[in-house]
């Protein structure tokens, strides 16, 4: 019986490198990322998060911006219990950036029907670039626990 | 030619003072359940679009039913459970008892401290949910209440401890007993685990809490949080595993066939404990190359699943061929599916095999992109911890209960209608949760209120509701069953616990008395530790304690 012992955990233990290699095939040749460090955002003591964004690059003009020919740049901030801006407008087909921070409690980003879902945490920056291949309205919503008014807290994106 | 897995298998009756201990954390855990479950109905309906909570004393919001539906089912039920029943195949794996003082006193240090946590989510002071990321505050009770939950586990740890060394001395150079080796396994996997959880509450949150310090550092306390928060994982299941590698097979008619292999298994867990940043991979502030390491990591745990799912499935071989099974899987139909602790727990593994495969989808980085707090999560945890695990806990009550009270358990056949019952109504509540997940419907959200919506979330949001319906109704009948057989089961003479023999005893020389030094396991543990976070926690020291608090959100 050891026999049937050793062969079940070899089995194992190859379906699990062969999943390792699924998830490596999609990191690198396919080219999916997770979201990345966009930096920190320092605050002194006593000082306000809100009042040290508002001059911090790219936080000081929130909305989207065209930074190159095609590439376009989507700058939003969370607070409890709403995103700004709420509406984001973006051509179908450009390579949209998101860069977002929260300057309360921790929020979401998840655009419903994307692989655009980060966590938005207080002095830090999180960033993801996203095609969008169809045009239409996406909502976007805030899907981590922050409050009372949590399931108020929503947006939409615009492609066209 | 089989050994037994306990040191004394002629019986070893443990004092009727400790034994009350051991039952009081049970039905404590138990009652506490209860509570939860009552929670839970209304996070259920809530995705059908159906307010109960409304009607509920007390509770005011359904993030306060679900912070009191996740802190009682997933921290105070499961510590109660595992300081209870760990403690019992403990001494009787040893055939010792266990330190008195130290017993009795984590079992006042659980309640007291539930208590707290309790007093504080009543009052509408810790709505912060399971998690309770910072810089949502809650009352300082909160944190106290959950320090002292963790505590209780560390008393119960040190009485084991205690006892294996007692035990060491009386017999040495001899195996420690396989009941007695898992059970100490999964609390010296918690004892570092849980270091993460009670570093954030003691050192950062509860004097925050009491204005001793002037804010928090969001990223470094959810990985703190983390850093326990997969690992418990493993706490609320090792206990479970105790029962299916040290009681099933014989409560089945069958025996354990490899010793080692169970061993290895748990010391698999106490290895891989620092996989808690997969359920950081959208974070900013954590690396890709800690992502890509952590999702290996998590990946290595599925395999001492893949083990037990080995080892289990044959001792439940050789009883349904010993039961005249044939052919096949012609011998799954044979195991006594008519005795309702074996067929929940056969059950709960069935859950577990669909939950540990969802498991990998959201370890699996990419895909877990899709799905990142979406339905999909609970839908996954639901089978593990809320199948899996409970159904399990219910299995056992069913032989531990009529243990207690000396009494004979009142219906077999509706205890055997409620694990089934029980177990359709998970099936139909996560396979509705993953669909509706995978349509990016959120977890963690007042649907009745919310102010959006999608009409792909509906059909799933209505069968969430069915299943999680049909999940109370059984657990409730669960409830029933122990009442009727504490106050009305017929007596009976008490009756040891069912522990199993192994067909491979045990080694006393070569490699495998290594496998009983604990110390070995620990010491490896805390290097992959260090190698993990120990460069994370460098980047966040000293920690920017800036962000101030959000009070009773």
């Amino acid at each position: 019986m050891e026999r049937y012992e050793k062969t079940f955990l070899a089995a194992s233990a190859a379906v699990l490198v062969i999943f390792l290699c699924a998830l490596g095939y999609g990191s690198v040749a396919m080219d999916i990322h997770l979201p990345s460090h966009g930096g920190m955002i320092y605050c002194g003591a006593g000082e306000k998060l809100r009042k040290v964004l508002r001059k911090t690059p790219p936080f000081d003009h929130v909305g989207v911006q065209e930074i190159a020919p095609g590439k376009y740049q989507a700058v939003v901030i969370a607070h409890t219990w709403s995103f700004t801006p709420d509406e984001i407008d973006v051509p179908v087909g450009a390579e949209v950036s998101f860069v977002a921070t929260s300057v309360d409690v921790i929020h979401g980003f998840f655009i419903v029907g994307t692989r655009v879902n980060m966590m938005l945490i207080p002095g830090q920056v999180s960033e993801f670039s996203y095609r969008f291949a169809k045009p239409g309205e996406y909502l976007l919503i805030c899907q981590e626990y922050c409050g009372q008014l949590h399931h108020t807290m929503s947006g939409k994106v615009v492609v066209k | 030619m089989s050994t037994p897995v306990v040191s004394e298998p002629s019986g070893f009756a443990l004092p009727q003072g400790q034994l009350n201990a051991i039952k009081w954390n049970i039905y404590f855990g138990f009652a506490v359940l209860a509570i939860g479950v009552i929670m839970g109905l209304d996070q259920a309906l809530n995705y059908a679009r159906v307010d109960v909570v409304q009607y509920y004393p007390v509770v005011k919001s359904y993030y306060q039913g679900l912070t009191i539906h996740g802190v009682l089912n997933a921290l105070v039920l499961t510590t109660a459970f595992a300081n209870g029943f760990i403690a019992l195949t403990t001494a009787r794996g040893l055939g010792r008892k266990l330190n008195d003082v130290l017993l009795h006193a984590a079992l006042w240090t659980l309640v007291i401290g539930s208590l707290l946590a309790a007093y504080a989510m009543l009052s509408g002071k810790a709505s912060v949910l399971y998690t309770f990321y910072p810089p949502l505050e809650a009352n300082w009770t909160f944190y106290l209440g959950l320090a002292l939950v963790v505590v209780s586990t560390w008393i119960t740890s040190a009485a084991q401890l205690m006892a294996l060394r007692g035990w060491r001395k009386d017999h040495p150079g001899e195996r420690v007993p396989l009941l007695a080796f898992m059970s100490i396994a999964t609390y010296v996997m918690w004892d570092i685990a849980s270091v993460g959880l009670a570093v954030e509450v003691v050192v950062f949150l509860l004097p925050w809490s009491l204005g001793l310090l002037p804010g928090v550092d969001p990223m470094l306390d959810r990985t703190l949080f983390w850093f326990t928060g997969h690992p418990i994982v493993y706490f609320w299941l090792l206990p479970i595993y105790v029962s299916w590698y040290g009681l099933i097979p014989k409560q089945a008619g069958g025996v354990l066939f490899s010793d080692s292999l169970t061993r290895v298994a748990f010391i698999l867990f106490i290895l891989l404990i620092p996989v808690g940043f997969h359920h950081q991979f959208v974070d900013p502030g954590v690396s890709q190359g800690l992502n890509f390491t952590v999702a290996v990591l998590t990946f290595a745990i599925f395999f001492p699943s893949l083990m037990t799912a080995f080892a289990v499935m044959y001792a439940l071989e050789i009883a349904g061929r010993r039961r005249g099974g044939s052919g096949l899987v012609g011998w799954f139909f044979r195991i006594p599916w008519s005795d309702p602790s074996v067929a929940a727990q056969v059950l709960a593994m069935i859950a577990f095999l669909l939950g540990g495969i969802s498991g990998l989808m959201n370890a699996s980085y990419t895909m877990n992109m899709e799905i990142h707090n979406t339905a999909f999560i609970p839908g996954h945890f639901h089978m593990t911890i809320g199948c899996a695990v409970a159904l399990s806990y219910m299995g056992i009550a069913y032989w531990l209960i009529p243990y207690f009270e000396r009494r004979e358990l009142w219906s077999s056949r509706l205890a055997l209608f409620q694990g089934f019952s029980y177990f359709f109504g998970v099936m139909i509540f996560s396979h509705a949760l993953m669909a509706g997940g995978i349509e990016g419907m959120p977890r963690r959200t007042d649907m009745v209120h919310a102010t959006y919506g999608l009409a792909a979330w509906k059909i799933p949001g209505i069968m969430t509701g069915v299943g999680g319906s049909l999940m109370f109704v059984s657990a409730m009948l669960f409830f029933f069953i122990l009442v009727m057989t504490i106050v009305a089961g017929k007596r009976t003479s008490q009756r040891d616990l069912p522990f199993t023999a192994t067909v491979q005893a045990p080694s006393t020389i070569g490699w495998q008395p290594r496998l009983d030094r604990f110390s070995y396991w620990v010491l490896a543990s805390v290097i992959l530790v260090i190698a993990v976070y120990g460069p994370f926690f460098l980047g966040h020291f000293p920690p920017r304690l800036t962000t101030p608090g959000l009070l009773y959100p």
